[in-house]
């Protein structure tokens, strides 16, 4: 299994969750996050003088899929949270050792 | 003189006008600091409508009015506790057709809104029981006399002879509602207290951001609407000069927030909503003088100058590194100033019989003198008295809290409380328990750690 961790501009969500909800992906874990990357902040001004916001507002998403659905699932997301502008986020995945369901104890692909 | 139910009515309606603009601009200071801060910042206005109202009529009102004795400084004892006042009508240089009554609480919410205005120089450091110790003393040693000196021109008897004239009264200053004795006072005292206090964790590192913007513009918009009473209601009476103040008061704030927003889109290249707040309110603090004394025409020039100026001065805080938090130097002394001198120049017996021609009306340079003198006089007065009395109380009981009490909020610190509960899995809590009291609980919010000389 693996984990699938997208960090994505926060009005592309909507459009990459009906994109895995299509592709077949039943739940996701979604948080909010800042940071920057090549995008750095903004700057507003109060009273004329210059306030840099350094972290930019961003969305975490995170899902676990099976290993062979990794490679498709970061193709759907990318695909579903381009804009083509500077400051569209990563995808990324890793493998997983353990998954449990909570309510029934199953484990593996399972769980998933 | 007979009772006039019209004036009477008119300057008890004023009252609570002028009253709202202490919660209203509790609402502009408190959206400007941090949400860790905002409680206090706020509870420094509201504390002060407590203690002045309180000193008021204990003596408040008679040091700065009492006057039938000859006192050009400060005004006599003569009402205090103003028990025996209720039948009498008020003489203020002319006998007006108003209970005394109506016009010491009219003039009691100037006394509560002045060292409100203060409090935005120091936003986010200040002891709350050393903030209400300072009002009391302050209001006592530099309020009553300065608006003694400002608003008491003294007691006109039948046969013309005026007794207890505060003495820029009495040499003919024109300033109808307070330029000097409230906004200028507030600014100068400002300036001294952010020198006494010092700069706040961070100052020009970490540029503080108004945690809320819409509550900014409310505290505006009720500053706004109570600044009729203020200025209006200053002409003691329902008539032709509270229209001309009410008039002058609408388009010069109009045009103060038009002439910073102006500067804003030139400079920067985007209008906000705290310059559109900011310009109202320094058209409002330099219309305050001139509102009865110049006609409406030449108070949309002063509004636009008095918005442009204003959003220039607020810069001067970062060039000569002094922290006033919330600007009260660059809206209130500035706006004052401006607002002041204005009437130098402006000042016309056209809209006014009482008031003198200003520079461009052929008066010359008498009526400028007399407004520099009355703008410098209380500016050197209240910087000094609050400079001195504000280091006092800094080395005696301490004016600024810790260093980390600052950085953990001073809401959390000096009160208790927060301003939001957002209700999130981290803001969890059990009601009561344990074996400390609550007294004790508190205490450990606070940190006790001195700021770093």
């Amino acid at each position: 299994m693996k984990l699938v961790t997208a960090i994505i501009k926060p009005f592309k969500l909507d459009d990459v969750k009906s994109a895995l909800e299509a592709y077949g992906i039943q739940g996701m874990t979604v948080s909010e996050a800042s940071g920057y990357g090549r995008q750095r902040g903004h700057t507003e001004v109060y009273r004329g003088a210059e306030y840099t916001v350094d972290l930019v507002p961003k969305v975490r998403l995170e899902v676990l899929v099976e290993d062979h659905d990794a490679d498709s699932v970061v193709e759907v997301i990318v695909k579903s949270a381009q804009t083509g502008r500077i400051g569209d986020g990563k995808v990324w995945s890793v493998p997983v050792d353990t998954v449990a369901r909570v309510r029934t104890g199953e484990r593996g692909s399972d769980a998933l | 003189m007979e009772l006039n139910s019209g004036d009477t009515a008119w300057v008890l309606a004023s009252t609570a006008l002028v009253l709202l603009m202490t919660p209203g601009l509790a609402f502009f200071y408190g959206g400007m600091t941090k949400a860790k801060s905002t409680l206090n910042m706020m509870m420094m206005s509201f504390i002060t409508i407590c203690i002045v109202s309180v000193v008021w009529v204990i003596y408040g009102f008679s040091m700065a009015f009492g006057s039938t004795s000859d006192r050009g400084w400060v005004g006599d004892f003569e009402w205090s506790s103003l028990g025996g006042s209720v039948n009498a009508l008020t003489n203020n240089g002319g006998p007006y057709g108003i209970p005394l009554l109506a016009f010491a609480g009219f003039q009691l919410m100037f006394a509560v809104i002045t060292p409100a205005l203060i409090s935005g120089a120091i936003a986010d450091r200040a002891k709350f029981l050393t903030w209400g110790i300072f009002v009391t003393i302050w209001v006592t040693i530099v309020y009553f006399p300065v608006a003694h000196w400002v608003f008491d021109f003294g007691d006109k008897a039948e046969d013309g002879t005026i007794t207890g004239a505060g003495w820029l009264a009495a040499r003919g200053v024109e300033d109808f509602a307070g330029g000097t004795a409230v906004h200028i006072n507030a600014g100068a005292a400002g300036l001294a207290l952010a020198i006494v206090l010092g700069r706040r964790v961070g100052f020009k590192k970490n540029p503080t951001r108004p945690h809320s913007l819409p509550l900014v513009l409310i505290g505006a918009g009720l500053l706004w609407f109570g600044w009729f009473g203020f200025n209006a209601g200053s002409a003691l009476g329902a008539n032709g000069l509270a229209a001309l103040a009410l008039m002058n008061t609408q388009v010069a704030t109009a045009a103060g927030l038009g002439g910073w927003l102006l500067v804003e889109k030139l400079r920067d290249g985007h209008p906000t909503s705290l310059g559109a707040a900011s310009g109202a309110v320094a058209g409002l603090v330099a219309i305050t003088p001139a509102c009865a004394f110049i006609a409406p025409w030449a108070a949309v020039l002063l509004g636009v100058l008095a918005g442009a100026i204003c959003s220039l001065a607020v810069g001067l805080k970062y060039v000569l590194n002094f922290d006033d938090s919330l600007d009260v130097v660059g809206v209130h002394l500035v706006g004052g100033i401006v607002g002041c001198l204005f009437v130098g120049f402006f000042g016309t017996p056209a809209v006014n019989s009482l008031g003198l021609k200003g520079l461009f009306y052929g008066g010359g340079f008498e009526l400028l003198g007399k407004q520099a003198l009355g703008a410098f006089s209380v500016l050197a007065y209240s910087f000094i008295v609050t400079l001195i009395l504000g280091f006092l109380l800094e080395q005696t009981i301490g004016f600024r809290i810790s260093r980390d009490a600052e950085l953990e909020g001073i809401d959390l610190t000096e009160h208790a409380e927060s301003a939001y509960e957002f209700d999130t899995y981290a803001g969890g809590g059990t009601y009561g328990g344990g074996t400390t009291t609550l007294k004790e609980k508190i205490a450990l919010n606070t940190a006790d750690e001195e700021v770093p000389a």
